[in-house]
C-alpha cells in the first residue's frame, strides 16, 4: 500500500530533478491499493443512519428491528460510545453520534456492522428514529444574536485586527461586499477504512487521513483506550485537501470493530461522503479600502463573516488566516479588521487548501481593481505600488524576514506573453459541447490577481514532524507518518534522502503511528518543509555517523571524507568504502523537527503569528457568452514564489492541480444549501471542471528565492495555486462583462438578468 | 449467509426472443441496456431491482438501416455511434445531441433506447426525435406495435411502455437540409441540460421543424412557431428578415412551460430557448436585414 520502493537512476532522483512519482504508475494503471479496496477475510461491513433535518430533537431510537435482521451483528448508537462523546480538532464538540439533537443534516445518528452491504442498508432502514424537527439556524448573520445551538455557543471565534491609526481617512475610498460559497473538496476516493479489533484489546485501524496521530488522538479519546492501544496506519488515499483532516468514520469503525470482535470495513457512498467531510467556509465579506492619489494604499477596513456550520472543526484556525491575510500580499499601515466564524445548522465547515485565504483574496483583490478603476491606473500598476516586501509589516505587526518575491510574481506574470489562439470552433467556446455561442456572441476579459498565505501551523502551536532514517547494506528506509495523500511526499523524501546519504535505494516504511512520532497534518503546505525537515535532519544524522564509523575504522579525518554514488570516498581519491558494506552493522537516526517558534496573536490581532510565507500570482483571460452567461476560462497564466524548486514536475503539478480548483470556486463549484439542506450531493450536480473548462496553465515564472530556515530553502506550494486563481476568474469575467460580479462561483444568472413575467 | 437476500436473477439475453421469453415470465423485470441510468438508480437505493434482463448483447438491437427516407435505429445503438460519420450525415442533430451527452464512457455505453426508457425531461436525444416524428417499434412476446414519440412519452419520465415490452428500434425520417441542435449547461461538457432546442429543415417541403427540451415535462413542439419561420423564410435564397427571425424566437420562448429547480430557474430557461432559438436559425439561415 503505502510501502513504495524505487530503482530510478541515482543521476534523475536528487533534489531539484523531476524524479518520477513512485505511486504514479500504479495509480494510472489501477493497481494502487486505495482505503476503498481494503479487506479482510472475516470482515464484515459498516454504515451510517444519518439525520435528514439539519435541526430536530430525538425523540425515540429503536433499533430493534434493525438487530433482528438475520445477517446483522451490532446496532450501536450514542450510548455504546465507550469514552469521551464528542470530538474535534481543535476543540471537541462533535458528538461521535447525535445523543438528543441533531445539528446539521447527515449527522451520525447509529452504526451497523453486517455481513453484506445490502444487509446494512436494510438494518439502517429498520432502525425506528422518531424526530422533532426545529427550526434551523440556517443564517450566519444572526447566529451571534440568537439562541445557543449548542452548550458551547454559536461562536466559534472572533478576531479583531486594529493596526496602526483607526481613525485615518483617504483621499480615495472604496467600498464592497462581497461573497464566496460553499466549496468542497471533491476528491474521488470517498471515505473508507478497515478497523480490525486487537487480542490485547486494542484496534488496528486502516484508514486514509491527512494526520495520524491526531486521529490517533482522538479515537483513543473517544473508545477510552490509552493512544497506544489505538494503532492506526494509513491506507491509500484518494484526494484529501482539507476533508480528511477531521474524523469521519473512524470511531465508528472502531466501535463496530471491538463490539463485534470482527474485522469491519467501511465506505461512504459519494452523497454520503458530502454529507460526510467539511467544506470549504462560505464568507460574506466587507471591505473599504482607503488611499491617497498616488494609489498608496492608507487603511484597509473590512468584515469577515465564515459560516462554520454545526460543529468546530478547524473554523478557529481558518478565521484566523481570513483576518490576518484579509488584505492581501500589499503593505497597509494601519488597518482594522473583524473577523467571526459562526455555529450554524448548516454542514460543518473546515479546512480547504487556501485555508481562509481563498475567500479573502476574491474581496481583496476585487477592491484593489476599484481601486485602480477609480485612480484609473493600470491594476498591475497599483498592485506593484503597494506590494509587500521582506522588511514590511503585515496587518498583524509581523515583519517578514523570509523571502517575498511579490512584485516579481506580478511583474512576471503581467509580462508573459501568453500562447492562446482565438479558435472560432464551436466547442473551444462558451457552452463547449452544447454548441451554443458562434464567435460573434462572445467577449474577451482578462485580468491579473495576487495572493499569498502562511505555511505551516500559526499562533504558537507546537508544530513539529519526525522520521526515522535506517541505513543497512546500503539501503536507506525512512519512517515517518506523513500522509501522502497526493502532494508528492513519497518522492521528496526519497530525493532527500538521496541527497544526502548517496545511496541509490531508498524505503519508505508505511505511514503509522506505531512506528514513529507524529508527522503533523498534511495540510497547510507544511510537509515539504517539515517532514522534508525531518528527514533531512534524520538522514544527516545517519550520515554523520557513518562518517564518524568510516573515521574510527580507517583512521581517515573526517573533513577528507564525502558520500557519493554509494560510496564513501575520500576526497584525495585514495580511499573508499561501499556504504552497503560499511553499513552492514546497521546506522539509525530517529529525530523529530520543528520550525522556528510562533506566538499567539494578542487582543488587537497583532503578534508573530506566522512562520513563513508564500505568494502566487494569476492572470486570466476569459470568453463569456453575456446573453446566455456562459463562460470558458481560456488562459492561466501563473507565477509563483517557491523558495526552492525540489522537483519541477511535481511543482507543476500542483500549480495546476490547484489552479483548477480555483477555476471551479469561480465559474462552477458550490454545494447549494437551502434550509440547511444539501441539494446536489453528488457529482451530477456539484460540478468541477472537465477539461474543456480547465485551460492550461501557464507558468509564467517560478521565483525561487530561498527562504531561510526552510530545509533546502524551500517553500510549500500546495496552496497558493487554489487563492489567486479564483480572484483572477472572476476579475476577468468582471472585465469581459462590466458587472460587478460580487459572488463566486458565479452563475450563469449573475451574468443574464432575467425575470420571468408573472 | 443469507445469499437470496441479495442476489437477483439477471437474464442476459442473446436474442430478442430469449429476452421477450425473460420478459414474458417477469413482466417487472429491470430492462438493463448501457445501464447509465440503471445503476446510478441502483446505487442509489431509488430503484428496486428484483430481476434484470440485460439486453445489451442482443444482436437485433444493435446496429442502423436505411429503408428509402427512414433510417432505423437498434434501441441498442449508442452515442458514439450516433457521433459517427453515417448516421451524423443522416440525422445530424442527432449527432450534434449525442457529442452533448456526458463523457467519452457515458457515450459509449449509454443508448438510444436507454435514453427513450429513462424519459427524462433533460433527455438530450428527445427534442431531435420530437422534431423527427420519431416512431417506436415496442415488441413483446405476444406481437409488436407502432407508437409515435409523442404518444410514448407522456410525462416527466413516463412513458407508454407496458410489463414485458421493449423498445426494438427507433425510425425516423432523412431530411434533406442542415440542422442545428444546441444545449445549455452550467459546464462546457459533460452536463445535465438546462434548456436544449434542435431546429430541423426539409428544404424538399420548405418546412422547419423544431422542438424544445428540459422546458416542459415533455420536449415541446413549438407549432406556431414552426409555422411563422417555415412561411418566412426564403427558401430559394435560404433568407429570412430579422423581424422573422425575432418572431421566431419569441413564439419558441412562448411556447416553454418550464419550472425552477437547482439547476435553473424559469424565467432562465425561458430566456434561453429565446437566444438559442434564434441563434440556431442564424445558423442556418443568413439573416436578411435589407
Ligand atoms: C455521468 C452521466 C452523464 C450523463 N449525461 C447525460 C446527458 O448529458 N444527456 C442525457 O440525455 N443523458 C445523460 N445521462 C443519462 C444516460 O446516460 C442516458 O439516459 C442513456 O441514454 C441511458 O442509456 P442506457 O443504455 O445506459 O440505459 P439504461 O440505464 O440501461 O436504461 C435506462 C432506462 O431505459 C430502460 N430501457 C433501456 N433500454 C430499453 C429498451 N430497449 N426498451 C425499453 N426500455 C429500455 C431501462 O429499463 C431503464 O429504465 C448521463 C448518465 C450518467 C451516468
Amino acid at each position: 500500500m503505502s510501502e513504495v520502493k524505487t530503482k530510478t537512476p541515482i543521476s534523475n532522483s536528487r533534489i531539484g530533478d523531476s524524479a518520477p512519482r513512485p505511486d504514479g504508475i500504479p495509480k494510472v494503471k489501477g493497481t494502487f491499493a486505495f482505503s476503498s479496496d481494503l479487506w479482510h477475510e472475516k470482515m464484515l461491513w459498516g454504515g451510517t443512519l444519518r439525520s435528514p433535518y439539519p435541526a430536530a430533537r430525538i425523540n425515540k431510537l429503536d433499533i430493534t428491528e434493525a438487530l433482528l435482521i438475520d445477517g446483522v451483528h451490532t446496532v450501536l448508537t450514542h450510548s455504546d460510545v465507550p469514552g469521551e462523546a464528542v470530538y474535534g480538532l481543535e476543540h471537541a464538540d462533535q458528538p461521535v453520534m447525535a445523543a438528543e439533537v441533531v445539528r446539521y443534516e447527515g449527522e451520525p445518528v447509529a452504526i451497523v456492522a453486517a455481513d453484506h452491504p445490502e444487509i446494512v442498508r436494510r438494518a439502517l432502514a429498520a432502525i425506528k428514529v422518531e424526530y422533532e424537527e426545529m427550526v434551523p439556524l440556517t443564517d450566519p448573520e444572526i447566529a451571534e444574536s440568537v439562541g445557543h445551538i449548542h452548550p458551547d455557543g454559536n461562536v466559534f471565534r472572533k478576531i479583531n485586527i486594529r493596526h496602526g491609526d483607526q481613525e485615518i481617512q483617504g483621499d480615495i475610498q472604496v467600498e464592497g461586499f462581497y461573497e464566496v460559497g460553499m466549496q468542497d473538496q471533491a476528491f474521488l476516493g470517498p471515505e473508507s477504512g478497515l478497523a480490525v479489533p486487537g487480542e490485547d484489546g486494542g484496534v488496528d485501524l486502516y484508514v486514509s487521513t491527512q494526520w495520524l496521530h491526531a486521529d490517533q488522538r482522538q479515537v483513543a479519546s473517544c473508545l477510552g483506550l490509552k493512544e497506544e492501544d489505538v494503532r492506526i496506519t494509513l491506507a491509500g488515499v484518494g484526494g484529501a485537501f482539507g476533508a480528511r483532516e477531521d474524523l469521519s468514520l473512524h470511531v465508528h469503525l472502531c466501535m463496530l470493530a471491538m463490539r463485534t470482535n470482527r474485522p469491519v470495513k467501511m465506505i461512504y457512498s459519494r452523497e454520503e461522503s458530502f454529507h460526510g467531510h467539511v467544506h470549504r467556509h462560505p464568507a460574506k465579506m466587507w471591505y473599504r479600502h482607503h488611499a491617497d492619489r498616488e494609489g498608496n494604499l492608507l487603511r484597509v477596513e473590512a468584515r469577515v463573516l465564515l459560516d462554520g456550520g454545526a460543529y468546530a472543526s478547524s473554523s478557529g484556525a481558518v478565521i484566523a488566516n481570513a483576518a490576518c491575510f484579509a488584505a492581501g500580499p500589499y503593505r497597509i499601515p494601519n488597518a482594522n479588521i473583524e473577523g467571526i466564524v459562526v455555529r450554524t445548522n448548516n454542514p460543518p465547515c473546515g479546512a480547504m487548501r487556501g485555508f481562509g485565504a481563498v475567500q479573502t483574496c476574491m474581496g481583496h483583490e476585487a477592491q484593489m481593481d476599484k481601486l485602480a478603476a477609480v485612480l484609473n491606473v493600470d491594476p498591475v500598476e497599483i498592485r506593484l505600488k503597494n506590494a509587500l516586501k521582506t522588511g514590511d509589516q503585515l496587518l498583524t505587526g509581523q515583519i517578514i524576514t523570509g523571502t517575498a518575491p511579490v512584485a516579481e510574481v506580478i511583474r512576471t506574470c503581467a509580462e508573459h506573453v501568453p500562447s492562446y489562439q482565438k479558435s472560432s470552433d464551436l466547442m473551444s467556446l462558451p457552452g463547449g459541447a452544447g454548441r451554443t455561442a458562434d464567435p460573434e456572441h462572445i467577449s474577451r476579459g482578462e485580468a491579473i490577481a495576487v495572493g499569498f498565505k502562511n505555511l505551516m501551523f500559526s499562533e504558537g502551536f507546537d508544530d513539529f514532524s519526525s522520521a526515522v532514517c535506517h541505513l543497512e547494506d546500503g539501503v536507506a528506509t525512512i519512517t515517518c507518518a506523513c500522509a501522502e495523500v497526493g502532494q508528492g511526499f513519497v518522492t521528496l523524501a526519497q530525493q532527500i534522502t538521496r541527497e544526502i546519504l548517496g545511496v541509490e535505494e531508498v524505503i519508505l516504511a508505511p505511514a503509522a503511528t506505531e512506528t514513529v512520532g507524529s508527522a503533523g497534518s498534511t495540510s497547510a503546505s507544511r510537509q515539504t518543509w517539515m517532514s522534508g525537515g525531518a528527514v533531512q535532519k534524520a538522514c544527516e544524522e545517519v550520515r554523520l555517523k557513518l562518517l564518524q564509523r568510516v573515521t574510527e575504522e580507517h583512521e581517515i579525518g573526517i573533513d577528507d571524507l564525502v558520500l557519493a554514488e554509494g560510496q564513501v570516498l575520500s576526497l584525495n581519491g585514495d580511499f573508499s568504502i561501499s556504504i552497503d558494506v560499511a553499513t552492514e552493522n546497521p546506522l539509525e537516526a530517529r529525530v523529530e523537527y520543528r520550525h522556528a517558534p510562533t506566538f499567539p496573536l494578542d487582543e488587537n490581532g497583532q503578534g508573530d503569528a506566522h512562520v513563513s510565507f508564500a505568494f502566487a500570482a494569476h492572470r486570466a483571460v476569459v470568453d463569456v457568452d453575456p446573453e446566455l452567461g456562459l463562460v470558458k476560462v481560456v488562459e492561466l497564466i501563473t507565477s509563483q514564489d517557491v523558495g526552492r524548486l525540489l522537483n519541477p514536475v511535481q511543482a507543476i503539478g500542483q500549480l495546476e492541480g490547484g489552479a483548477a480548483q480555483g477555476v471551479g470556486l469561480a465559474v462552477m463549484e458550490e454545494v447549494l444549501v437551502a434550509e440547511g439542506n444539501i441539494r446536489n450531493a453528488s457529482f451530477t450536480d456539484y460540478l468541477i471542471p472537465t477539461a474543456l473548462d480547465m485551460p492550461p496553465v501557464e507558468v509564467a515564472a517560478i521565483i525561487e528565492q530561498p527562504e531561510p530556515g526552510a530545509p533546502f530553502g524551500a517553500k510549500g506550494i500546495g496552496e497558493p495555486p487554489s487563492i489567486s486563481s479564483t480572484a483572477a476568474v472572476v476579475a476577468a469575467i468582471r472585465e469581459a462583462t462590466n458587472l460587478e460580479l460580487p459572488r463566486v462561483p458565479v452563475r450563469l444568472t449573475d451574468i443574464v438578468s432575467v425575470e420571468e413575467p408573472s | 449467509m443469507p445469499a437470496a437476500l441479495i442476489l437477483m436473477p439477471v437474464t442476459v439475453a442473446r436474442s430478442l426472443d430469449h429476452a421477450l421469453a425473460a420478459l414474458e415470465e417477469c413482466p417487472e423485470a429491470i430492462i438493463l441496456a448501457g445501464g447509465t441510468d440503471v445503476m446510478v438508480q441502483v446505487n442509489r437505493g431509488s430503484m428496486p431491482v428484483d430481476q434484470v434482463v440485460a439486453i445489451g448483447r442482443i444482436p437485433e438491437l444493435q446496429g442502423w438501416s436505411r429503408e428509402g427516407d427512414w433510417l432505423h435505429l437498434g434501441a441498442g445503438v449508442t452515442y458514439s455511434e450516433m457521433m459517427g460519420e453515417e448516421i451524423s450525415s443522416m440525422v445530424p442533430a442527432l449527432a450534434q445531441a449525442s457529442r452533448t451527452v456526458g463523457s467519452p464512457q457515458i457515450r459509449n455505453a449509454g443508448t438510444i433506447g436507454g435514453n427513450l426508457g429513462t424519459s427524462s425531461p433533460a433527455g438530450d436525444t428527445l427534442p431531435t426525435l420530437f422534431a423527427l416524428e420519431a416512431v417506436l417499434t415496442i415488441r413483446s412476446s405476444t406481437g409488436v406495435r407502432k407508437l409515435p414519440i409523442n404518444q410514448f412519452i407522456v410525462g416527466v419520465k413516463q412513458n407508454a411502455l407496458q410489463p414485458g415490452e421493449l423498445i426494438e428500434k427507433i425510425s425516423v425520417p432523412v431530411l434533406e437540409g442542415p440542422q442545428e441542435f444546441c444545449k445549455i449547461g452550467p459546464r462546457n461538457a459533460m452536463v445535465i441540460s438546462v434548456a436544449s432546442f434542435t431546429l430541423l429543415t426539409d428544404v424538399k417541403e420548405s418546412q422547419v421543424r423544431s422542438c424544445l427540451g428540459t422546458v416542459g415535462p415533455v420536449p415541446i413542439r413549438p407549432t406556431e412557431a414552426e409555422n411563422l419561420l417555415s412561411n418566412g423564410v426564403n427558401w430559394e435564397k435560404n433568407k429570412v428578415s430579422s423581424e422573422v427571425l425575432e418572431a421566431f424566437a419569441s413564439l419558441c420562448a412562448d411556447a416553454a412551460q418550464p419550472i425552477d429547480d437547482h439547476r435553473g430557474s424559469a424565467a432562465y430557461r425561458r430566456h434561453a430557448i429565446k437566444i438559442l432559438s434564434r441563434r440556431a436559425a442564424c445558423r442556418i439561415f443568413s439573416e436578411d436585414n435589407s
